[in-house]
């Protein structure tokens, strides 16, 4: 598994604290570092090759060399590099209404979901969408598409039976005008950029509706091809901007920087989920990290801020503050904790944590603790203390677990509200940092 | 039309860059020394075939030995080089159905969204059928919108027995529904298409602990084959869904599609050097029969371009 590139850059460099000095050696040796880590989160050879030439002019002008965490510094410019080529151009969609949008794409990529979750953004922007099905190819498309519209709850055209895509597009407009729609979404059939006859079809689409974006809809976690496909699309009909799907996967997604480097096209939306409002406008800074495998705590954040009761959270804080804490307190964080989903997803957005894996036990583990606090009474809940050895015997029976768990449950508490009690007052601040130092002592001791 | 011929021409969009590095044309390293620019491209098509950043070292570091001692060395013989170490990496790889023994043998489809199980499925049917095997489909994507009638169009076209039920039914369900009718008509052969999951989705990943839960109950055996079904266009992020889909799933094999295209499928090395996992199929067109059995043999020549270099 790919570590987080801080650390491999680090230890390229690492040799060197002290020194001062940074040698051209070594430098090359944490590019080199960088250049593996790029191909290895599938960006293009040569976009690889490049990107890593562009650092290295930008790290030299910067005096790296000088700097006390020189491999920090590489990372930072890498980064700052990174949203720079990810982020050029424009990444709004044109504003003319009526607006008629193509997506165009491999097989698989996503687009009919595509366009079903941009119909709903529109709707929401205020639009009146249609959605065109021009895919007479794979079978049910048609159908795939009419259900997204129905569940949308957007217009919807489509001539079944009919091969002759570019007629299907001239028809649909004109039922578009006749019925005010002024969002038309074209979804094609997915095809292989170099089917010349398919590519040919688009062309032809593309020369009857006139459309003011071609987007060009892409799994993020497509490998090298991912140039062939942008740059021959883009040949064949001039893309206006690009679509990354399945980003809620956990692919690297150097594709994305393979595709924006070669072609120049802006990427313009990001597919996020399964669901018709998991699509989101394209943030370069997060996409750098995740190339990077730097971890996406921005998105940890915001999903935080989405699900987390904010009254909650700050009523919450209060009560830490008094160290007022309880059972009922323990089982609303963990609830809380559970919104953001499973524990190993959120493990994986931190940084530095993309390799580390949560088995199934952790969850299992905090569904257990679940199951023992829903078996205590609601009086018992909120005041610990009057648990005595009878009442764990019943709460351990109803929870169907043995009374050890139970037993280290209890410990645990007291052990949170003793570090609280701590913290309590002006000088908790200070008291916590001496407790960590002391903790950091006792583990170099074990060592 | 052979079977090489079918695989080659599935592979044949050349490759300029595997052309450009491995052709026949010229002595490429006829310098005293490896040219930089030869390793470049050398390391350019071989990265451009997703193989992965470890195979592509492998064979990188093969070639700069042999030039050292052949100083003479050209394209054609790097790419035999190359061949030699892929062939090498993926002994083991052909995936070999044994004799069928249950009946019906159960096969389940699984993997990412739109890595091509729908289709799959159909083609699969097929290729059982046209041996001689009775086959039954159940669709138990019944996630997807149309997902079920995208099955049934193919099930009609190539005259499948079918199995389905209603979008947003219980996926377990239609598989029992499935096994139960595939067992009662005395189907060979039972091919189960799931929903499409990304791998990060844990919950959706219980969903396919519970099919198998519940086909349990009729075999303790089935799903015999559990096979993940991968774009041949997606890179290194397949190893990582072979990861987990083979934990929750403990998969028997792979099936990589869309390799018409100018992509390699380069990943399935990287899976197998890996997991050890064999490859039963690979999909090389849109057509039924494009659904073909692995061979290392045709996939390492059409990748390196062995057979008719000067194409």
């Amino acid at each position: 598994m790919f570590e987080n590139l801080t650390d491999r850059i680090g230890n390229a460099l690492k040799n060197l604290r002290g020194q001062g000095k940074l040698s051209e050696e070594n430098m090359a040796e944490a590019l080199r570092e960088v250049r593996t880590a790029l191909l290895s989160a599938d960006v293009h050879f040569r976009v690889a090759r490049e990107f890593v030439e562009r650092v290295q002019k930008e790290a030299a002008g910067q005096e790296v060399l000088k700097s006390v965490t020189p491999g920090q510094q590489i990372v930072k410019i890498i980064h700052d590099e990174l949203v720079k080529l990810l982020g050029e151009g424009t990444q709004e969609l044109s504003i003319k209404r009526p607006l008629k949008v193509m997506l165009i794409g491999l097989q698989g990529s996503g687009k009919t979901t595509t366009a079903g979750k941009m119909a709903a953004l529109l709707k929401k922007k205020g639009y009146k969408p249609m959605l065109v099905a021009c895919d007479p190819y794979r079978p049910a498309a048609v159908d795939q598409l009419e259900t997204l519209a129905k569940a949308v709850g957007v217009a919807f055209y489509c001539e079944r039976g009919s091969k002759d895509v570019p007629k299907t597009g001239r028809n649909a407009l004109a039922k578009a005008r006749e019925t005010d729609c002024d969002a038309i979404l074209f979804d094609t059939a997915g095809r292989l950029q170099i089917d010349s006859e398919l590519v040919d079809e688009i062309k032809r689409l593309k020369a009857v509706v006139e459309p003011e974006e071609v987007l060009l809809v892409a799994d993020a976690a497509l490998g090298q091809e991912a140039v062939n496909v942008a740059k021959t699309f883009n040949e064949a009909v001039s893309l206006t901007g690009l679509v990354m799907t399945k980003l809620d996967g956990d692919a690297r997604g150097g594709a994305a920087l393979s595709m924006k480097a070669m072609t120049g096209v802006p990427i313009k939306f990001a597919g996020v989920g399964e669901k018709i409002e998991d699509f989101d406008t394209f943030h370069p800074d997060r996409m750098a990290s995740r190339i990077l495998g730097m971890g996406d705590v921005v998105s940890l954040v915001e999903k935080a801020q989405e699900s987390l009761d904010q009254a909650e959270a700050e009523r919450m804080a209060e009560k830490l503050a008094r160290a007022d804490f309880n059972f009922e307190d323990f089982l609303s964080q963990m609830r809380q904790v559970k919104k953001l989903g499973s524990l190993q997803g959120i493990v994986g957005m931190l940084p530095g944590m993309s390799g580390v894996k949560i088995g199934d036990a952790e969850e299992k583990k905090m569904a257990r603790t679940e199951a023992l606090i829903l078996s205590m009474t609601l009086q018992e809940r909120r005041n610990p203390q009057i648990i005595s050895s009878s009442r764990r015997a019943r709460i351990a029976k109803g929870a169907g677990l043995p009374m050890l768990d139970l037993n280290q449950l209890i410990k645990q508490y007291q052990q949170m509200k003793k570090v609280m009690q701590m913290m309590k007052g002006p000088k908790g601040l200070s008291r916590m940092k001496q407790m960590a130092k002391e903790v950091e002592a006792m583990k170099n001791q074990k060592r | 039309m052979s079977f090489f011929e079918k695989f080659k021409q599935g592979l044949k969009r050349t490759t300029p860059t595997f052309y450009k590095a491995f052709g026949v044309v010229g002595g490429l390293f006829s310098g005293k020394k490896l040219a930089q620019e030869d390793i470049d491209l050398l390391e350019e098509a071989l990265y451009g075939a997703d193989i992965g950043v470890e195979t592509a070292t492998e064979i990188l570091e093969e070639i700069k030995a042999a030039f050292k001692k052949e100083k003479e060395l050209r394209g054609q013989d790097a790419a035999a080089i190359g061949a030699a170490v892929l062939r090498r990496v993926l002994a083991g790889a052909e995936g070999k159905l044994p004799e069928f023994t249950a009946k019906p043998e159960v096969i389940a489809l699984i993997g990412v969204n739109g890595s091509g199980k729908t289709t799959t499925a159909a083609k699969l049917g097929r290729m059982f059928q046209d041996k001689g095997s009775t086959v039954l489909v159940g669709a138990c994507d019944t996630f997807r919108a149309a997902a079920n009638e995208q099955l049934a169009v193919w099930c009609q076209r190539l005259n499948l027995d079918l199995v389905s039920s209603h979008q947003g039914a219980d996926s377990a369900a239609v598989a029992y529904d499935a096994y139960d009718a595939a067992a009662r008509r005395g189907k060979d052969v039972l091919i189960l298409d799931t929903a499409g999951r990304l791998h990060t989705k844990h919950n959706l990943l219980g969903e396919l602990s519970k099919i198998r839960r519940v086909l349990e109950k009729r075999d303790a055996k089935a799903p015999q084959h559990r096979w993940l079904v991968l774009d041949g266009s997606i890179g290194s992020n397949s190893i990582e869904q072979a990861r987990v889909f083979h934990k929750q799933f403990d998969l028997t094999g792979l099936v990589i599609t869309k390799l018409d295209g100018t992509s390699r499928g380069g990943a399935l090395v990287g899976i197998y050097r890996e997991m050890r996992l064999p490859i039963y199929y690979v999909g090389l067109g849109e057509q039924p029969e494009d659904l073909q059995p692995f061979s290392i043999e045709s996939y390492v020549d059409a990748l390196f371009n062995l057979k008719n270099p000067a194409e």
